[in-house]
Protein backbone atom coordinates (compact mmCIF):
# COMPACT_ATOMS: atom_id res chain seq x y z
CA UNK A 1 0.00 0.00 0.00
CA UNK A 2 1.09 3.66 -1.17
CA UNK A 3 0.65 5.41 1.94
CA UNK A 4 1.51 2.49 4.32
CA UNK A 5 4.46 4.08 6.81
CA UNK A 6 8.14 1.88 6.72
CA UNK A 7 8.05 -1.21 9.46
CA UNK A 8 11.27 -2.04 10.33
CA UNK A 9 9.90 -4.39 13.08
CA UNK A 10 8.33 -6.85 10.41
CA UNK A 11 11.22 -6.25 8.50
CA UNK A 12 13.51 -7.44 11.20
CA UNK A 13 11.21 -10.55 12.00
CA UNK A 14 10.98 -11.07 7.80
CA UNK A 15 14.89 -11.39 7.58
CA UNK A 16 14.94 -13.34 10.95
CA UNK A 17 12.45 -15.51 9.74
CA UNK A 18 14.51 -16.19 5.85
CA UNK A 19 17.80 -16.10 8.40
CA UNK A 20 16.72 -18.99 10.51
CA UNK A 21 15.25 -21.35 7.62
CA UNK A 22 18.77 -20.71 5.77
CA UNK A 23 20.64 -22.02 8.49
CA UNK A 24 19.01 -24.94 9.38
CA UNK A 25 18.49 -25.58 5.77
CA UNK A 26 22.50 -25.35 5.66
CA UNK A 27 23.10 -27.30 8.77
CA UNK A 28 20.46 -30.39 7.48
CA UNK A 29 22.32 -30.62 4.39
CA UNK A 30 25.57 -30.32 5.85
CA UNK A 31 25.71 -32.74 8.76
CA UNK A 32 24.38 -35.24 6.53
CA UNK A 33 22.56 -36.88 9.60
CA UNK A 34 19.90 -34.62 10.50
CA UNK A 35 16.49 -35.80 9.88
CA UNK A 36 17.68 -38.77 8.32
CA UNK A 37 17.16 -42.35 8.84
CA UNK A 38 20.29 -42.45 10.89
CA UNK A 39 19.78 -39.53 13.52
CA UNK A 40 16.33 -40.95 13.92
CA UNK A 41 17.17 -44.71 14.90
CA UNK A 42 14.26 -45.21 17.55
CA UNK A 43 11.81 -44.02 15.45
CA UNK A 44 13.26 -46.04 12.24
CA UNK A 45 13.04 -49.33 14.63
CA UNK A 46 9.67 -48.72 15.13
CA UNK A 47 9.30 -48.05 11.65
CA UNK A 48 11.13 -50.73 10.77
CA UNK A 49 9.13 -53.31 13.10
CA UNK A 50 6.25 -52.09 10.72
CA UNK A 51 7.92 -52.81 7.81
CA UNK A 52 9.06 -49.62 6.47
CA UNK A 53 12.55 -49.74 5.32
CA UNK A 54 15.45 -46.83 5.74
CA UNK A 55 15.09 -46.20 1.77
CA UNK A 56 11.27 -44.37 2.38
CA UNK A 57 12.49 -41.80 4.77
CA UNK A 58 13.06 -38.55 3.82
CA UNK A 59 16.54 -37.54 3.94
CA UNK A 60 17.73 -33.77 3.70
CA UNK A 61 21.71 -34.41 3.33
CA UNK A 62 20.54 -35.39 -0.01
CA UNK A 63 19.71 -31.99 -0.36
CA UNK A 64 22.20 -29.38 -1.69
CA UNK A 65 22.84 -26.68 0.91
CA UNK A 66 22.27 -22.88 0.15
CA UNK A 67 25.62 -22.11 0.07
CA UNK A 68 26.30 -24.88 -2.42
CA UNK A 69 23.20 -23.81 -4.56
CA UNK A 70 24.46 -20.07 -4.34
CA UNK A 71 27.72 -20.95 -6.22
CA UNK A 72 26.30 -23.17 -8.74
CA UNK A 73 24.19 -20.12 -9.73
CA UNK A 74 27.51 -17.87 -9.64
CA UNK A 75 28.31 -20.37 -12.12
CA UNK A 76 25.07 -20.46 -14.30
CA UNK A 77 24.48 -16.83 -14.13
CA UNK A 78 27.49 -16.80 -16.72
CA UNK A 79 25.61 -19.36 -18.80
CA UNK A 80 24.00 -18.25 -21.77
CA UNK A 81 21.38 -21.28 -21.83
CA UNK A 82 20.03 -19.87 -18.27
CA UNK A 83 19.30 -16.58 -19.80
CA UNK A 84 17.82 -18.39 -22.50
CA UNK A 85 15.41 -20.40 -20.58
CA UNK A 86 14.16 -17.44 -18.54
CA UNK A 87 13.60 -15.89 -22.03
CA UNK A 88 12.12 -19.18 -23.44
CA UNK A 89 9.58 -19.40 -20.44
CA UNK A 90 8.89 -15.74 -20.01
CA UNK A 91 7.40 -15.77 -23.90
CA UNK A 92 5.81 -18.57 -22.85
CA UNK A 93 3.91 -17.17 -20.00
CA UNK A 94 3.64 -13.87 -21.85
CA UNK A 95 2.60 -15.29 -24.94
CA UNK A 96 0.00 -17.50 -23.76
CA UNK A 97 -1.19 -14.87 -20.67
CA UNK A 98 -1.64 -12.31 -23.34
CA UNK A 99 -3.97 -14.65 -25.54
CA UNK A 100 -5.95 -15.26 -22.44
CA UNK A 101 -6.44 -11.65 -22.01
CA UNK A 102 -7.13 -10.94 -25.18
CA UNK A 103 -9.86 -13.90 -25.82
CA UNK A 104 -10.77 -13.78 -22.20
CA UNK A 105 -12.03 -10.60 -21.24
CA UNK A 106 -14.21 -9.82 -24.40
CA UNK A 107 -15.82 -13.35 -24.29
CA UNK A 108 -16.20 -12.70 -20.54
CA UNK A 109 -17.75 -9.46 -21.08
CA UNK A 110 -20.19 -11.19 -23.91
CA UNK A 111 -21.37 -13.72 -22.00
CA UNK A 112 -22.13 -11.21 -18.93
CA UNK A 113 -23.64 -8.60 -21.02
CA UNK A 114 -25.74 -10.47 -23.34
CA UNK A 115 -28.06 -13.78 -22.56
CA UNK A 116 -28.40 -15.61 -25.81
CA UNK A 117 -24.19 -15.35 -25.79
CA UNK A 118 -24.44 -16.51 -21.97
CA UNK A 119 -26.83 -19.80 -23.29
CA UNK A 120 -24.45 -20.56 -26.14
CA UNK A 121 -21.41 -20.16 -24.76
CA UNK A 122 -21.36 -21.06 -20.99
CA UNK A 123 -22.22 -24.69 -21.26
CA UNK A 124 -19.26 -25.65 -23.32
CA UNK A 125 -17.13 -22.97 -21.41
CA UNK A 126 -18.61 -24.97 -18.19
CA UNK A 127 -18.45 -28.31 -19.71
CA UNK A 128 -14.34 -27.58 -20.82
CA UNK A 129 -13.35 -25.81 -17.40
CA UNK A 130 -12.70 -28.59 -14.81
CA UNK A 131 -10.34 -30.31 -17.22
CA UNK A 132 -7.10 -29.34 -15.60
CA UNK A 133 -4.97 -27.58 -18.51
CA UNK A 134 -1.91 -30.14 -17.73
CA UNK A 135 -4.06 -32.90 -19.38
CA UNK A 136 -4.23 -30.97 -22.14
CA UNK A 137 -0.90 -31.60 -23.22
CA UNK A 138 -0.65 -34.72 -25.32
CA UNK A 139 -3.88 -33.26 -27.16
CA UNK A 140 -2.51 -29.97 -27.67
CA UNK A 141 1.03 -31.53 -28.90
CA UNK A 142 -0.92 -33.45 -31.67
CA UNK A 143 -3.30 -30.42 -32.11
CA UNK A 144 -0.85 -27.85 -32.46
CA UNK A 145 1.80 -27.69 -35.32
CA UNK A 146 4.59 -26.74 -33.53
CA UNK A 147 5.54 -27.90 -29.71
CA UNK A 148 5.87 -23.97 -28.83
CA UNK A 149 2.64 -23.18 -29.77
CA UNK A 150 1.54 -26.22 -28.13
CA UNK A 151 3.49 -24.93 -24.63
CA UNK A 152 1.79 -21.66 -25.25
CA UNK A 153 -1.54 -22.91 -25.46
CA UNK A 154 -1.57 -25.08 -22.29
CA UNK A 155 -0.59 -21.72 -20.84
CA UNK A 156 -2.91 -20.05 -22.61
CA UNK A 157 -5.59 -22.58 -20.68
CA UNK A 158 -4.34 -21.85 -17.25
CA UNK A 159 -5.30 -17.95 -17.19
CA UNK A 160 -8.28 -18.29 -19.62
CA UNK A 161 -10.55 -19.91 -17.69
CA UNK A 162 -9.68 -17.75 -14.44
CA UNK A 163 -9.50 -14.54 -16.00
CA UNK A 164 -13.38 -15.76 -17.67
CA UNK A 165 -14.93 -16.29 -15.07
CA UNK A 166 -13.70 -13.40 -13.03
CA UNK A 167 -14.79 -10.91 -15.94
CA UNK A 168 -18.26 -12.55 -16.03
CA UNK A 169 -18.68 -12.38 -11.87
CA UNK A 170 -17.31 -9.04 -11.76
CA UNK A 171 -19.53 -7.31 -14.18
CA UNK A 172 -22.70 -9.35 -13.13
CA UNK A 173 -22.07 -8.00 -9.91
CA UNK A 174 -22.35 -4.55 -10.87
CA UNK A 175 -24.96 -2.70 -9.16
CA UNK A 176 -28.35 -2.74 -10.80
CA UNK A 177 -28.63 1.29 -9.78
CA UNK A 178 -25.82 2.29 -11.82
CA UNK A 179 -27.62 0.93 -14.62
CA UNK A 180 -30.56 2.87 -13.57
CA UNK A 181 -28.80 5.87 -12.70
CA UNK A 182 -26.73 5.72 -16.24
CA UNK A 183 -30.06 4.98 -18.04
CA UNK A 184 -32.10 7.90 -16.29
CA UNK A 185 -29.30 9.84 -17.86
CA UNK A 186 -29.84 9.63 -21.60
CA UNK A 187 -26.61 7.09 -21.50
CA UNK A 188 -27.30 4.33 -24.83
CA UNK A 189 -25.89 1.15 -24.74
CA UNK A 190 -22.71 1.63 -26.36
CA UNK A 191 -21.80 4.54 -23.53
CA UNK A 192 -23.07 2.36 -20.84
CA UNK A 193 -20.86 -0.97 -22.23
CA UNK A 194 -17.95 1.91 -22.07
CA UNK A 195 -18.46 3.81 -18.90
CA UNK A 196 -20.21 1.40 -16.59
CA UNK A 197 -19.48 -2.16 -17.75
CA UNK A 198 -15.98 -1.73 -18.74
CA UNK A 199 -14.63 0.11 -15.67
CA UNK A 200 -17.15 -1.32 -13.25
CA UNK A 201 -15.56 -4.82 -14.45
CA UNK A 202 -11.60 -3.60 -14.10
CA UNK A 203 -11.51 -4.46 -10.82
CA UNK A 204 -11.92 -8.38 -11.51
CA UNK A 205 -10.13 -7.99 -14.16
CA UNK A 206 -7.40 -6.84 -12.34
CA UNK A 207 -7.93 -9.90 -9.99
CA UNK A 208 -8.25 -12.64 -12.36
CA UNK A 209 -5.22 -11.73 -14.32
CA UNK A 210 -2.92 -11.91 -11.50
CA UNK A 211 -4.38 -15.50 -10.48
CA UNK A 212 -4.47 -16.45 -14.21
CA UNK A 213 -0.63 -15.15 -14.00
CA UNK A 214 -0.07 -17.68 -11.36
CA UNK A 215 -1.62 -20.56 -13.13
CA UNK A 216 0.65 -19.79 -15.82
CA UNK A 217 3.41 -20.09 -14.00
CA UNK A 218 2.64 -23.39 -12.60
CA UNK A 219 1.61 -24.42 -16.28
CA UNK A 220 4.48 -23.76 -18.25
CA UNK A 221 6.77 -25.35 -16.02
CA UNK A 222 4.63 -29.06 -16.06
CA UNK A 223 4.34 -28.27 -19.97
CA UNK A 224 8.09 -27.56 -20.28
CA UNK A 225 8.79 -31.17 -18.34
CA UNK A 226 5.98 -32.85 -20.22
CA UNK A 227 7.26 -31.85 -23.80
CA UNK A 228 11.02 -32.02 -23.09
CA UNK A 229 11.59 -28.42 -23.38
CA UNK A 230 10.11 -27.57 -26.91
CA UNK A 231 13.28 -26.45 -28.46
CA UNK A 232 15.87 -28.12 -30.81
CA UNK A 233 18.39 -26.96 -28.97
CA UNK A 234 17.60 -28.68 -25.96
CA UNK A 235 19.89 -29.25 -22.74
CA UNK A 236 20.72 -26.38 -20.54
CA UNK A 237 20.70 -24.06 -23.75
CA UNK A 238 16.65 -23.41 -24.44
CA UNK A 239 14.15 -25.58 -23.04
CA UNK A 240 12.68 -22.79 -20.49
CA UNK A 241 13.11 -23.04 -16.62
CA UNK A 242 10.81 -26.02 -16.26
CA UNK A 243 13.07 -27.85 -18.89
CA UNK A 244 16.17 -26.38 -17.21
CA UNK A 245 15.10 -27.84 -14.11
CA UNK A 246 14.12 -31.45 -15.39
CA UNK A 247 17.54 -31.52 -17.70
CA UNK A 248 19.40 -30.60 -13.84
CA UNK A 249 17.63 -33.46 -12.01
CA UNK A 250 18.18 -35.95 -15.12
CA UNK A 251 22.11 -34.61 -15.42
CA UNK A 252 22.32 -34.93 -11.09
CA UNK A 253 23.24 -31.49 -11.22
CA UNK A 254 20.85 -31.24 -8.27
CA UNK A 255 21.79 -27.71 -6.72
CA UNK A 256 21.30 -26.65 -10.48
CA UNK A 257 17.52 -28.06 -9.36
CA UNK A 258 17.70 -25.57 -6.37
CA UNK A 259 18.64 -22.55 -8.40
CA UNK A 260 15.52 -23.12 -11.55
CA UNK A 261 12.71 -23.45 -8.43
CA UNK A 262 14.39 -20.18 -6.74
CA UNK A 263 14.38 -18.68 -10.59
CA UNK A 264 10.77 -19.82 -11.71
CA UNK A 265 10.10 -18.22 -7.53
CA UNK A 266 11.52 -15.20 -9.09
CA UNK A 267 9.84 -14.65 -12.14
CA UNK A 268 6.65 -15.61 -11.10
CA UNK A 269 6.84 -12.47 -8.22
CA UNK A 270 8.33 -9.93 -10.84
CA UNK A 271 5.43 -11.36 -12.85
CA UNK A 272 2.96 -10.66 -10.30
CA UNK A 273 4.40 -7.43 -9.27
CA UNK A 274 4.14 -5.75 -12.71
CA UNK A 275 0.88 -6.92 -13.06
CA UNK A 276 -0.27 -5.58 -9.27
CA UNK A 277 1.71 -1.96 -10.06
CA UNK A 278 -0.80 -1.94 -13.46
CA UNK A 279 -3.27 -2.55 -12.33
CA UNK A 280 -3.33 -0.08 -9.09
CA UNK A 281 -2.40 2.66 -12.17
CA UNK A 282 -5.78 0.99 -13.81
CA UNK A 283 -7.82 1.31 -10.91
CA UNK A 284 -7.18 4.50 -9.40
CA UNK A 285 -10.25 4.90 -7.34
CA UNK A 286 -9.73 1.26 -5.44
CA UNK A 287 -6.31 2.46 -3.35
CA UNK A 288 -7.80 6.01 -2.57
CA UNK A 289 -9.67 5.74 0.67
CA UNK B 1 -23.16 32.46 -3.73
CA UNK B 2 -25.64 33.96 -5.14
CA UNK B 3 -23.30 36.40 -6.65
CA UNK B 4 -21.89 33.50 -9.35
CA UNK B 5 -24.19 34.70 -11.79
CA UNK B 6 -23.88 31.79 -14.13
CA UNK B 7 -26.33 31.70 -17.61
CA UNK B 8 -28.88 29.05 -15.97
CA UNK B 9 -31.33 27.04 -18.75
CA UNK B 10 -34.59 27.72 -18.31
CA UNK B 11 -35.92 24.69 -16.13
CA UNK B 12 -39.73 23.46 -17.91
CA UNK B 13 -41.40 21.97 -14.64
CA UNK B 14 -42.92 18.73 -15.15
CA UNK B 15 -46.42 17.52 -13.51
CA UNK B 16 -46.69 13.81 -13.05
CA UNK B 17 -50.27 12.22 -12.88
CA UNK B 18 -50.80 8.72 -11.48
CA UNK B 19 -54.49 7.28 -12.19
CA UNK B 20 -55.30 4.03 -11.06
CA UNK B 21 -52.25 2.50 -10.60
CA UNK B 22 -51.61 -1.27 -9.58
CA UNK B 23 -48.56 -3.75 -9.24
CA UNK B 24 -47.83 -6.64 -7.77
CA UNK B 25 -44.82 -9.29 -7.94
CA UNK B 26 -45.44 -12.80 -7.80
CA UNK B 27 -47.42 -15.49 -10.26
CA UNK B 28 -50.81 -16.13 -10.44
CA UNK B 29 -52.13 -17.17 -6.76
CA UNK B 30 -48.65 -16.22 -4.86
CA UNK B 31 -48.91 -12.77 -6.34
CA UNK B 32 -48.44 -10.25 -3.59
CA UNK B 33 -50.32 -6.84 -4.41
CA UNK B 34 -47.74 -4.17 -3.57
CA UNK B 35 -49.63 -0.93 -5.20
CA UNK B 36 -53.06 -0.89 -5.65
CA UNK B 37 -55.44 1.77 -7.19
CA UNK B 38 -53.45 4.38 -6.53
CA UNK B 39 -53.90 7.87 -7.62
CA UNK B 40 -52.06 11.04 -6.72
CA UNK B 41 -50.59 14.11 -8.54
CA UNK B 42 -47.15 15.48 -8.15
CA UNK B 43 -47.69 19.00 -8.64
CA UNK B 44 -46.24 21.39 -10.91
CA UNK B 45 -43.12 23.28 -9.44
CA UNK B 46 -43.95 22.19 -6.50
CA UNK B 47 -42.25 19.88 -3.98
CA UNK B 48 -43.76 16.79 -2.66
CA UNK B 49 -43.22 14.67 -0.07
CA UNK B 50 -44.77 10.84 0.44
CA UNK B 51 -44.45 9.50 3.86
CA UNK B 52 -45.66 5.85 4.83
CA UNK B 53 -44.27 3.30 7.10
CA UNK B 54 -41.46 1.27 5.96
CA UNK B 55 -42.18 -1.31 3.23
CA UNK B 56 -45.41 0.34 2.20
CA UNK B 57 -44.53 -0.14 -1.79
CA UNK B 58 -42.73 3.29 -1.54
CA UNK B 59 -39.60 2.08 -3.60
CA UNK B 60 -42.06 0.21 -6.03
CA UNK B 61 -43.82 3.89 -7.11
CA UNK B 62 -40.40 5.39 -7.48
CA UNK B 63 -39.45 2.66 -9.99
CA UNK B 64 -42.63 2.72 -11.99
CA UNK B 65 -42.12 6.87 -11.59
CA UNK B 66 -39.19 6.23 -13.06
CA UNK B 67 -40.12 4.17 -15.61
CA UNK B 68 -37.79 0.65 -14.71
CA UNK B 69 -40.99 -0.78 -14.24
CA UNK B 70 -44.41 -0.42 -15.59
CA UNK B 71 -47.72 -0.65 -13.94
CA UNK B 72 -49.86 -3.75 -14.60
CA UNK B 73 -52.85 -1.43 -14.61
CA UNK B 74 -53.74 2.51 -14.70
CA UNK B 75 -51.43 5.09 -15.90
CA UNK B 76 -48.50 7.19 -14.94
CA UNK B 77 -48.58 10.74 -16.76
CA UNK B 78 -45.97 13.29 -17.12
CA UNK B 79 -47.76 16.35 -18.60
CA UNK B 80 -50.16 14.28 -20.43
CA UNK B 81 -47.70 11.88 -22.15
CA UNK B 82 -47.26 8.12 -20.79
CA UNK B 83 -44.31 7.08 -18.92
CA UNK B 84 -42.86 4.42 -21.12
CA UNK B 85 -38.84 3.97 -19.50
CA UNK B 86 -36.39 5.91 -18.33
CA UNK B 87 -35.70 9.11 -18.95
CA UNK B 88 -33.69 12.31 -18.06
CA UNK B 89 -37.35 14.27 -17.39
CA UNK B 90 -37.28 12.25 -14.47
CA UNK B 91 -33.83 11.97 -12.21
CA UNK B 92 -33.66 9.69 -9.58
CA UNK B 93 -31.63 10.26 -6.37
CA UNK B 94 -31.38 6.46 -5.08
CA UNK B 95 -31.87 5.71 -1.14
CA UNK B 96 -27.82 4.55 -1.11
CA UNK B 97 -24.87 6.26 -3.08
CA UNK B 98 -25.28 5.64 -6.62
CA UNK B 99 -22.42 7.50 -8.04
CA UNK B 100 -19.85 5.86 -10.25
CA UNK B 101 -17.20 4.80 -7.99
CA UNK B 102 -14.70 4.78 -10.85
CA UNK B 103 -15.56 8.59 -11.54
CA UNK B 104 -14.30 11.54 -10.05
CA UNK B 105 -16.82 14.11 -8.44
CA UNK B 106 -16.84 16.49 -11.39
CA UNK B 107 -16.62 13.40 -14.08
CA UNK B 108 -19.73 12.17 -12.23
CA UNK B 109 -21.39 14.92 -12.31
CA UNK B 110 -20.62 15.39 -15.82
CA UNK B 111 -22.01 12.23 -16.94
CA UNK B 112 -25.50 13.20 -18.20
CA UNK B 113 -23.95 16.09 -20.51
CA UNK B 114 -21.17 13.50 -21.66
CA UNK B 115 -23.57 10.53 -22.29
CA UNK B 116 -26.02 12.81 -24.61
CA UNK B 117 -23.04 14.33 -26.43
CA UNK B 118 -24.17 18.13 -25.38
CA UNK B 119 -20.99 19.08 -23.20
CA UNK B 120 -20.69 22.93 -24.27
CA UNK B 121 -18.99 25.62 -22.59
CA UNK B 122 -22.73 26.68 -21.24
CA UNK B 123 -22.19 22.97 -19.49
CA UNK B 124 -19.26 22.97 -17.98
CA UNK B 125 -20.09 26.67 -16.62
CA UNK B 126 -22.99 24.89 -14.80
CA UNK B 127 -21.35 22.53 -13.53
CA UNK B 128 -19.27 24.79 -11.78
CA UNK B 129 -22.52 26.40 -10.52
CA UNK B 130 -23.79 22.88 -9.09
CA UNK B 131 -19.92 22.09 -7.91
CA UNK B 132 -19.79 25.35 -5.96
CA UNK B 133 -23.21 25.24 -4.95
CA UNK B 134 -22.96 22.50 -3.26
CA UNK B 135 -19.50 22.56 -1.78
CA UNK B 136 -17.68 20.73 -3.46
CA UNK B 137 -15.13 23.11 -5.12
CA UNK B 138 -12.13 21.17 -2.95
CA UNK B 139 -13.57 18.04 -3.78
CA UNK B 140 -13.90 18.08 -7.79
CA UNK B 141 -10.45 15.15 -8.45
CA UNK B 142 -11.77 13.00 -5.56
CA UNK B 143 -13.03 9.58 -6.23
CA UNK B 144 -16.81 8.83 -4.01
CA UNK B 145 -15.06 6.47 -1.85
CA UNK B 146 -12.94 9.99 -0.37
CA UNK B 147 -15.82 12.02 0.34
CA UNK B 148 -17.97 11.91 3.44
CA UNK B 149 -21.68 10.10 3.39
CA UNK B 150 -23.05 14.02 3.23
CA UNK B 151 -20.64 15.13 0.18
CA UNK B 152 -21.64 12.65 -1.61
CA UNK B 153 -25.19 12.72 -1.38
CA UNK B 154 -24.75 16.24 -2.26
CA UNK B 155 -22.56 15.54 -5.33
CA UNK B 156 -25.17 13.51 -6.71
CA UNK B 157 -27.43 16.33 -6.25
CA UNK B 158 -25.15 18.25 -8.56
CA UNK B 159 -25.22 14.69 -10.81
CA UNK B 160 -28.60 14.76 -11.01
CA UNK B 161 -29.43 18.86 -11.68
CA UNK B 162 -27.48 19.10 -14.53
CA UNK B 163 -29.56 17.21 -16.36
CA UNK B 164 -32.34 19.86 -15.76
CA UNK B 165 -34.73 17.04 -15.31
CA UNK B 166 -38.20 18.32 -15.65
CA UNK B 167 -39.06 16.42 -11.79
CA UNK B 168 -36.89 14.71 -9.47
CA UNK B 169 -37.40 12.07 -7.80
CA UNK B 170 -35.60 11.39 -4.59
CA UNK B 171 -36.08 7.90 -2.59
CA UNK B 172 -34.62 8.08 1.15
CA UNK B 173 -31.67 9.98 0.16
CA UNK B 174 -30.40 10.92 3.09
CA UNK B 175 -31.19 7.42 4.66
CA UNK B 176 -28.43 6.59 6.59
CA UNK B 177 -26.74 10.07 7.56
CA UNK B 178 -26.08 11.41 10.73
CA UNK B 179 -29.37 13.69 12.52
CA UNK B 180 -26.19 16.42 12.28
CA UNK B 181 -25.39 15.69 8.90
CA UNK B 182 -28.92 15.21 7.66
CA UNK B 183 -30.16 18.83 9.16
CA UNK B 184 -27.34 19.86 6.97
CA UNK B 185 -29.01 18.16 4.41
CA UNK B 186 -32.20 19.21 4.31
CA UNK B 187 -31.14 23.25 3.88
CA UNK B 188 -28.82 22.34 1.20
CA UNK B 189 -31.09 20.29 -0.56
CA UNK B 190 -34.34 22.83 0.78
CA UNK B 191 -32.37 26.08 -1.17
CA UNK B 192 -31.61 24.13 -3.80
CA UNK B 193 -35.26 23.66 -4.73
CA UNK B 194 -36.35 27.14 -3.81
CA UNK B 195 -33.75 28.47 -6.12
CA UNK B 196 -34.45 25.88 -8.84
CA UNK B 197 -38.41 25.72 -8.62
CA UNK B 198 -38.49 22.72 -9.97
CA UNK B 199 -40.99 19.63 -9.23
CA UNK B 200 -39.83 17.34 -6.97
CA UNK B 201 -40.81 14.17 -5.26
CA UNK B 202 -39.49 12.81 -1.70
CA UNK B 203 -40.14 9.73 -0.46
CA UNK B 204 -38.92 9.37 2.94
CA UNK B 205 -40.07 7.77 6.47
CA UNK B 206 -38.89 10.65 8.39
CA UNK B 207 -41.48 13.20 9.61
CA UNK B 208 -39.37 16.04 10.53
CA UNK B 209 -37.46 15.87 7.34
CA UNK B 210 -41.07 15.47 5.60
CA UNK B 211 -42.68 18.65 7.34
CA UNK B 212 -39.57 20.73 6.84
CA UNK B 213 -39.42 20.20 3.37
CA UNK B 214 -42.64 19.70 1.73
CA UNK B 215 -45.28 22.06 -0.25
CA UNK B 216 -47.86 18.90 -0.29
CA UNK B 217 -47.22 15.88 2.36
CA UNK B 218 -48.87 12.62 1.29
CA UNK B 219 -49.61 10.25 3.27
CA UNK B 220 -49.30 6.37 2.23
CA UNK B 221 -51.75 3.89 3.76
CA UNK B 222 -49.61 0.30 4.33
CA UNK B 223 -49.03 -2.08 1.80
CA UNK B 224 -50.57 -2.13 -1.33
CA UNK B 225 -49.76 1.45 -1.31
CA UNK B 226 -52.39 4.30 -1.89
CA UNK B 227 -52.56 7.89 -0.95
CA UNK B 228 -54.62 8.26 2.57
CA UNK B 229 -54.56 11.62 3.02
CA UNK B 230 -52.85 14.72 1.36
CA UNK B 231 -52.08 17.79 3.55
CA UNK B 232 -50.74 20.96 2.33
CA UNK B 233 -47.86 22.53 4.36
CA UNK B 234 -48.32 25.84 3.86
CA UNK B 235 -45.73 27.26 5.77
CA UNK B 236 -43.59 29.71 3.68
CA UNK B 237 -40.42 29.57 1.67
CA UNK B 238 -37.66 29.70 2.41
CA UNK B 239 -37.56 28.01 5.71
CA UNK B 240 -35.55 27.39 8.43
CA UNK B 241 -35.21 24.40 10.47
CA UNK B 242 -34.86 26.59 13.48
CA UNK B 243 -38.13 28.35 12.63
CA UNK B 244 -39.97 25.12 11.83
CA UNK B 245 -39.39 24.13 15.66
CA UNK B 246 -41.88 26.83 17.02
CA UNK B 247 -43.77 27.08 13.89
CA UNK B 248 -47.39 26.50 15.38
CA UNK B 249 -48.91 24.86 11.45
CA UNK B 250 -45.66 22.81 11.36
CA UNK B 251 -45.92 21.13 14.37
CA UNK B 252 -50.07 20.45 13.73
CA UNK B 253 -49.18 18.93 10.10
CA UNK B 254 -46.58 16.66 12.06
CA UNK B 255 -48.94 15.77 14.58
CA UNK B 256 -52.17 14.74 12.24
CA UNK B 257 -49.31 13.07 9.93
CA UNK B 258 -48.41 11.04 12.85
CA UNK B 259 -51.47 10.29 13.86
CA UNK B 260 -52.33 8.62 10.72
CA UNK B 261 -49.04 6.90 10.47
CA UNK B 262 -49.54 5.21 13.47
CA UNK B 263 -52.81 4.25 12.97
CA UNK B 264 -51.72 2.74 9.47
CA UNK B 265 -48.97 1.31 12.15
CA UNK B 266 -51.24 0.15 14.40
CA UNK B 267 -53.10 -2.19 11.36
CA UNK B 268 -50.22 -3.37 9.48
CA UNK B 269 -48.84 -4.80 13.09
CA UNK B 270 -51.83 -6.41 13.77
CA UNK B 271 -51.20 -8.14 10.47
CA UNK B 272 -47.83 -9.21 11.95
CA UNK B 273 -45.06 -6.74 10.88
CA UNK B 274 -42.90 -7.03 13.27
CA UNK B 275 -41.64 -3.73 11.45
CA UNK B 276 -44.60 -1.29 12.53
CA UNK B 277 -43.76 -2.38 16.43
CA UNK B 278 -41.00 -0.05 16.50
CA UNK B 279 -43.09 2.67 15.56
CA UNK B 280 -45.95 1.94 17.13
CA UNK B 281 -44.25 1.96 20.50
CA UNK B 282 -42.08 5.51 19.69
CA UNK B 283 -45.51 7.12 18.83
CA UNK B 284 -46.99 5.99 21.98
CA UNK B 285 -43.93 7.65 24.16
CA UNK B 286 -44.17 10.85 21.80
CA UNK B 287 -47.59 11.42 22.62
CA UNK B 288 -46.94 10.13 26.07
CA UNK B 289 -44.67 13.16 26.37
CA UNK B 290 -46.95 15.91 24.54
Amino acid sequence: MAGRKFDSKALAKGVFSIVVFLVLWEIGSRSKTWITAESLSGFRDALGAMGFSKKYLPWIGAIPAPSEVVLAWGTVLFDPGYWHSWMMSGMRVGGGFFAAMLVGIPFGLALAVSRTTYGIGFPVFELLRPIPPLAWVPASIIFWPTQELSIAFVTFLGAFYTIVINVVGGARSIDVRFFQAAQSMGSSKADIFRRVILPGTLPSIVVGSAVGMGITWEVVVAAEMISGGGSQVGGTSGGGLGFFIWNSYVGGSYEQIVVGMISIGIAGFISSELLRHFGKYLTPWLRLR
Amino acid sequence: MSENQVPRPIVASGEIAVRGVSKSYGEAHLAREVVKDCDFTVERGKLTVMIGPSGCGKSTLIRLLAGFESPDTGSILLDGAPITGPSRDRLVLFQESALFPWMTTWDNILYGPRARGEVTRQTLEFAEFLLNKVGLRDFRNKYPTQLSGGMQRRAELARAMINNPQIMILDEPFRGLDAMTKELMWEYYANLFDESGRTNFFVTTDIDEAVFLADRLLIMTNIPAQVRTVIEVDVPRPRKLSDMVTNDRANAVKMEALAILHEEAMKSFSRGSKAAADFVEAYARRSAKA
